[in-house]
């Protein structure tokens, strides 16, 4: 090796550690007994697995666990079901208002979500869907982006293959669910990934319409377990449960990192 | 699009796609538009949820303009920017030079920036809170270690601010580094050979040959920081609860606590609407002076 790409090897060595080891720092300091958390270094002395016991018994983790996972997977299962439709539909069908209502999509991603923040609470209210799944679901739905991203694939797609599946006589909907969805498969991918890793990461919208610890998501009830009236104050079982948060999309990542950076590098690409 | 063969009922067909969009249709009117059309509403009025709305005219935009929390908490937000968008750009494109380098287990460093990406930020700002601690925080001790003082990372009221979008910029560089390794992918290296031979300095080469390439890709790092940073809500909220002195009370955070622990609806939702005018108007600001750069 050149002198400069050894160089270069120590530099990207050193930036790799600033961004591995703080999670090895949590993940260990979530393990180790309280009064020795400060003086953590890289190798614990003693190991304990009383921090996560604690937890348990403190916040219904679990139960937060389970919920996250059924709101983001409801949500992703409706902007996938949903955004294939109106993308299908703007790349494929003709009907008056398909420009306004593409160029209306458009105008809505450029629009800040501070101005709908407010009203879209006061809709939960009048709903009476605070605390209530539906309040963290239902909006979440449908996705603009989504759309886009469906509408783009479709397009790429040859009428004929859609036009052979009429003759057969198959609905619209069997189309798109039936002949198309087998041929997007990365669309539909980088679609899941970015929309149940939002859903997943979202904490602001919890913290306003669910206030019952039992539907709680998972980053509302480590936020409150962290901060507030009811913050813990042992830093070794606040740690835990940030520990247990993450680990689900550790797993998810290094099982699947390549999807992970080009779906969300391609979001990027196109907002 | 041809018309297929088999012609079915004509009114089906022309009432067929209205039907393949209505999912869509329901979720603009309710969760878009009405939002939009209400929140303006709320501005002319006060509003607690409880008891029946009250009419104040311009009362709340008149409050918004004397509101110095308000103005603090918009200054905040932007200093954040200005510390957090030219870190985020520097770093993250020296990262992705570093990458276009063919080395070893290149393919581990990329995945290791974009860790923090992927992990939620209630996650990175609980971890961060610990290792800013003044005593025994990580960051400190690795400072005295080197035998340098100790920062007052949360306590100051100078500093805080700063540390919170070093921090930002920890959680979200990885997904930059990648962006830019796209756009830096796109120089065909004949360029750079021919610059060789013209013997240009690696200044010259990275001002004449990389920045142009690279320029549509540090645009829109630019607007995905702008509109991430205008958000900023979670990362104060858990770290510094706003403090020290309201030095890291972000805008977001100041309209939630209007809205949620004071139940100033129709006042909150001024600032909420206020606000996003501002951001609309920066994102359009810095196209221009970016568009106009070229």
């Amino acid at each position: 090796m050149k002198p400069s790409k050894i160089i270069l090897f120590i530099l990207l060595s050193g930036a790799a550690l600033s961004f591995l080891y703080p999670f090895y720092w949590m993940i260990l300091a979530s393990l180790t007994p309280e009064a020795q958390i400060g003086e953590l270094g890289i190798v614990p002395k003693e190991l304990t697995f009383s921090n996560y016991t604690q937890m348990f018994s403190k916040i219904p983790i679990w139960r937060s666990l389970l919920n996250s996972t059924i709101v983001a997977s409801l949500s992703t299962l409706g902007v996938l079901v949903f955004g294939s439709m109106t993308g299908y539909a703007l790349a494929k069908l003709r009907f008056k208002g398909r420009e306004v209502l593409f160029f209306t999509i458009i105008f809505t991603m450029t629009l800040p979500f501070q101005i709908s923040l407010i009203p879209n609470y006061i809709l939960m209210v009048k709903f009476q869907w605070v605390d209530t799944m539906a309040a963290l679901i239902v909006p979440a739905l449908n996705n603009a982006f989504a759309i886009l991203m469906f509408r783009q694939t479709f397009k790429s797609i040859p009428d004929d293959l859609i036009d052979a599946a009429r003759v057969d006589g198959c609905g619209e909907l069997r189309i798109i669910y039936q002949i198309l969805w087998p041929n997007i498969i990365p669309t539909i991918i980088t679609v899941a990934i970015i929309t149940f890793m939002s859903s997943w990461n979202d904490v602001l919208w919890p913290l306003i319409v669910i206030r019952e610890e039992h539907l709680m998501t998972m980053p509302q009830l480590v936020t409150l377990f962290a901060v507030g009236g009811r913050a813990e104050p042992q830093l070794g079982v606040k740690l835990a449960s940030a520990v247990l948060l993450a680990l689900p999309i550790i797993v998810a990542y290094a099982i699947f990192q390549k999807h992970f950076i080009r779906s969300m590098a391609s979001s990027g690409l196109k907002g | 699009m041809s018309a297929p063969r088999k012609k079915r009922n004509p009114l089906r067909r022309t009432v067929l796609p209205y039907f393949v969009v209505s999912p869509y249709l329901i979720h603009l009117l309710l969760f878009v538009l009405f939002p939009v059309v209400f929140s303006i509403v709320l501005t002319f009025h006060k509003w607690n949820i409880i008891s029946p709305m009250e009419y104040v005219g311009v009362d709340n935009f008149l409050r918004l303009f004397q509101d110095r929390l308000f103005w603090k908490a918009i200054l905040n937000t932007l200093l954040f920017l200005v510390v957090h968008i030219p870190l985020q750009i520097v770093v993250a494109l020296t990262l992705a030079y570093f990458l276009t380098q063919k080395l070893f287990i290149r393919g581990f460093f990329r995945a290791s920036f974009f860790l923090p990406v992927v992990i939620s930020g209630v996650v990175v700002t609980i971890l961060w809170q610990q290792l800013y601690g003044m005593e025994s925080g990580v960051i400190n001790r690795v400072l005295t270690s080197l035998g340098l003082g100790r920062v007052e990372w949360l306590t100051n009221w100078r500093i805080a601010m700063i540390s919170i979008a070093i921090m930002a910029t920890w959680k979200n560089v990885g997904l930059y580094v990648i962006l830019f390794l796209v756009g830096l992918q796109t120089v065909p290296i004949s360029y750079y050979e021919a610059a060789d031979v013209e013997g240009a300095t690696a200044w010259q080469k990275f001002r004449y040959i990389t920045l142009p390439a690279i320029n549509p890709t540090i645009f829109m790092v630019v607007i995905l920081s702008t509109i991430g940073g205008f958000s900023l809500f979670i990362e104060p909220y858990i770290m510094t609860g706003g403090g020290p002195l309201n030095s890291t009370l972000s805008a977001m955070l100041y309209i939630y606590k209007q809205a949620f622990e004071y139940y100033h609806m129709g006042y909150s939702a001024t600032l909420g609407l206020f606000f996003a005018l501002l951001i609309m108007l920066v994102v359009v600001v810095q196209k221009f002076t970016i568009e106009s750069d070229d």
